[in-house]
């Protein structure tokens, strides 16, 4: 027969016990549903990961820290070593000068007090990068980034600005902050540290004038003195920007990078700095730098390079292979869910069709009589079977997104009351709409290929007997 | 003596259709031998049960014999394949039977038409053969209606007009008056009396009603248990 007769008298049949079929192809659309609004769920945590991640820089960056003598808990891949190569200001401007690279900047947090109208707060202050520009925390934000790297200025978290002025905290842009900070100052013009001589109130100098008077020669280090610097704000942001490795933990005031270097603030990591004995204290070491580098691809190389210079290095490059994997698990998993209403769908295929051959016993044996071979009969079987795939299949692709819909309008609408930004859980792309009728299509055809069969087989003698 | 000569539409030759049920062996048809010769239009006379109707679907071959050979036109249908069959069906014969077996759900436009989709007839031709053959048997006016529609002499109509609207040479009938009071069934037989005059159409015809066989056909083969009884040739 023809392709357009057979389309034509499936078409036909499948109407003739309508509601029958028409409950077929809606238990194959909600198998498909099932299958895509779980997909699509992992799709779109996928994408939001993805974009986040990508957002972040995190996939550009990586994270040096010199390698330690330190041997304690934790598994540790690399042997300690003897004498570590400090990571200090001419290991930072080496690795400037690598190719690919962009920046390369410490991590700066430090405790502090800030005054407000003379009134004390006690928070946390980091450095920001001014790659971090392009950081979503600062898309929409209240005022805007800062002027330049060495500018005295400050942007501050909301709960922060909240806290300063419950009722408008656009009335605290263009307003001034005192930064009160302890800086390091190194040992040998240090005269002027008032309070270095009280021991208890300088447990961050790790060589004071009169405690370890033996040690004195080969060690150095440094005291601390309060300082003071007045900044404006400029700007309040709702979200934190993502920090590279570590992160900001709960900042909610950012000063430009630059200056926050300038500033000199002890940090907590300073204390083991200090203690690391010889040859410390010659010139700034940092605890760990970030490395940004121009693209993804270009990682590895440098990673190695660094690696090559004496140092530990960690990229989430390298880390985010298991979160692909992870998602193409994930992926498997919320298929392998979704999979099983079509699969029980398929029954209902098989179910449907081996009941209309009982029906239409006469009917086959009528086609054969007049001319049907057994590749007609058994096209048309999987003519009907692939017509309710189809259908099932686009139906079904239109109810999953409807859910994932409903699903990522449900999340938003939870997450807007925890005033926290809306996300899109769910994602129906192209290939995973035209996936899943292909999908349903073959699984259709399967679930024919016994009925077909048994229809082609159909003894026309036997059917058409006179009762 | 192989095939069948000019003049021969239809060969049997020692042919057998056996059951075998369990340890039983029913031989609805055996032995059995004859010829139908072209334009012929032969009766198959026997009782309920004698075995015309297993008979008839051996030469329309529906159906394969257990013994003895089949020609129809000099070809063998033994050694025929499923799919070349198919296509005789198609092609070579059209069958009526006693429950017209009209496919109830379509029009008889739609009916008439199924044997030209299976042959692969061209869309353009079609409508215009449905219509002559419906109106060759008097329905040229009921195209859109469905058999339920109808009287059980007019669903036999058309279930004529489905069987010669593909111009086979060969009809095989099996009890076409069965279900049909004697004045309707003697206008069904005056229709295939036509056929073959007119479109001097091969026609076997089975029927246990002597008086229709005498009456209409050319020659009258009666059977009993599956065997040939007599073979008489009217004058
Ligand atoms: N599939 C089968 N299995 C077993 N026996 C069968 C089968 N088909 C037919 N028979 C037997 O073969 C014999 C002939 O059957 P057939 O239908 O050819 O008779 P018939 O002459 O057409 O009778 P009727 O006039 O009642 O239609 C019967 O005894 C029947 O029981
Ligand atoms: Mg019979």
């Amino acid at each position: 027969m023809k392709a357009s007769d057979l389309g034509e008298l499936a078409l036909r049949n499948l109407r003739e016990a309508v509601l029958r079929n028409s409950l077929t192809t809606l238990g194959v659309a909600v198998g498909v549903a099932s299958l895509v609004a779980m997909l699509s769920l992992g799709v779109g945590l996928q994408q939001f990961t993805n974009r986040r991640l990508a957002s972040s820089g995190l996939f550009n960056a990586i994270f040096v820290a010199p390698r330690t003598n330190f041997t304690g808990f934790g598994p540790r891949a690399e042997a300690p070593v003897e004498h570590p190569r400090p990571l200090d200001e001419a290991a930072r401007i080496e690795m400037e000068h690598l190719a690919g690279v962009t920046e390369v900047y410490p991590q700066i947090r430090f405790m502090t007090e800030l005054r407000y109208n003379s009134v004390p707060y006690t928070t946390v202050v980091a450095g920001l990068p001014s790659s971090d520009r392009s950081d979503s925390a600062f898309d929409g934000m209240q005022g805007r980034f800062f002027s330049s790297q060495t500018a005295d200025e400050a942007i501050l978290g909301i709960r922060f600005a909240r806290e300063l002025s419950p009722k408008d905290t656009g009335a605290l842009i263009g307003r001034d902050l005192v930064l009160r900070y302890a800086a390091r100052q190194p040992l040998n013009s240090s005269t002027e540290a008032s309070d270095a001589g009280a021991p208890p109130k300088s447990p961050k100098s790790g060589k004071g004038a009169h405690s370890d008077s033996g040690a004195d020669q080969g060690l150095s280090g440094f005291s601390v003195v309060p300082r003071k610097k007045t900044l404006r704000i400029i700007g309040i942001i709702k979200s934190e920007p993502e920090a590279g490795f570590g992160g900001f933990r709960a900042t909610q005031v950012y000063i430009p990078l630059t200056l926050a270097q300038t500033l000199q603030a002890t940090q907590v990591s300073d204390l083991r700095e200090v203690l690391q004995g010889p040859g410390a204290g010659e010139g700034q070491r940092y605890a760990s730098l970030t490395v940004r580098v121009k693209s993804s691809s270009q990682v590895v190389a440098v990673e190695n390079e660094i690696k090559k210079m004496g140092f530990r290095t960690f990229s989430l490059f390298d880390a985010s292979r298991n979160l692909r994997l992870l998602f193409a698990l994930l992926d498997l998993l919320l298929g392998i869910f979704g999979s099983l209403a079509l699969a029980v769908a398929t029954l209902g295929i098989v179910n449907t069709l081996v009941m209309a051959i009982l029906e239409r016993r006469r009917e086959i044996g009528v086609l054969k009589a007049l001319g049907a071979a057994d590749r007609d009969v058994k096209q048309l079987f999987f003519v009907e079977a692939g017509t309710m795939g189809v259908l099932g299949g686009i139906f079904g692709v239109g109810m999953g997104w409807f859910i994932g819909r409903l699903l990522t309008w449900g999340t938003n609408f939870y997450l807007h009351r925890q005033s926290l930004p809306s996300v899109d859980v769910s994602a129906v792309p192209w290939w995973l709409a035209l996936g899943a009728i292909a999908f349903a299509v073959g699984v259709s055809l399967a679930a024919g290929i016994y009925p077909a069969a048994r229809a082609a087989r159909l003894d026309p003698v036997e059917a058409l007997r006179y009762e | 003596m192989n095939g069948t000569n000019d003049g021969q539409a239809i060969r049997a030759e020692s042919v057998s259709r056996h059951y075998q049920i369990g340890e039983a062996v029913i031989r609805a048809v055996d032995g059995v031998t004859f010829q139908v010769e072209r334009g012929e239009f032969v009766s198959l006379l026997g009782a309920s049960g004698s075995g015309k109707s297993t008979l008839l679907n051996l030469l329309a071959g529906l159906d394969r014999p257990t013994g003895g050979e089949i020609w129809v036109e000099s070809r063998s249908l033994g050694a025929m394949s499923s799919i070349e069959l198919a296509r005789y069906r198609s092609h070579t014969v059209g069958m009526v039977f006693q429950a017209f077996n009209l496919l109830p759900r379509m029009t008889l436009e739609e009916n008439v038409e199924l044997p030209l989709r299976l042959a692969e007839v061209d869309r353009a031709e079609r409508s215009a053969r449905v219509r002559e053959a419906l109106e060759r048997v008097g329905l040229g006016r009921r195209l859109a209606h469905r058999p339920g529609e109808l009287s059980g002499g007019e669903q036999q109509r058309a279930a004529l007009a489905r069987a010669l609207v593909n111009r086979p040479s060969i009809l095989l009938a099996d009890e076409p008056t069965g279900n049909l009071d004697s004045k309707t069934g003697a206008e069904i037989m005056e229709l295939l009396r036509e056929f073959n005059d007119k479109l001097s159409m091969t026609i076997v015809m089975v029927t246990h009603e002597a008086a229709l066989a005498d009456r209409f056909s050319d020659r009258i083969v009666t059977i009993a248990d599956g065997k040939l009884l007599s073979n008489v040739v009217k004058t």
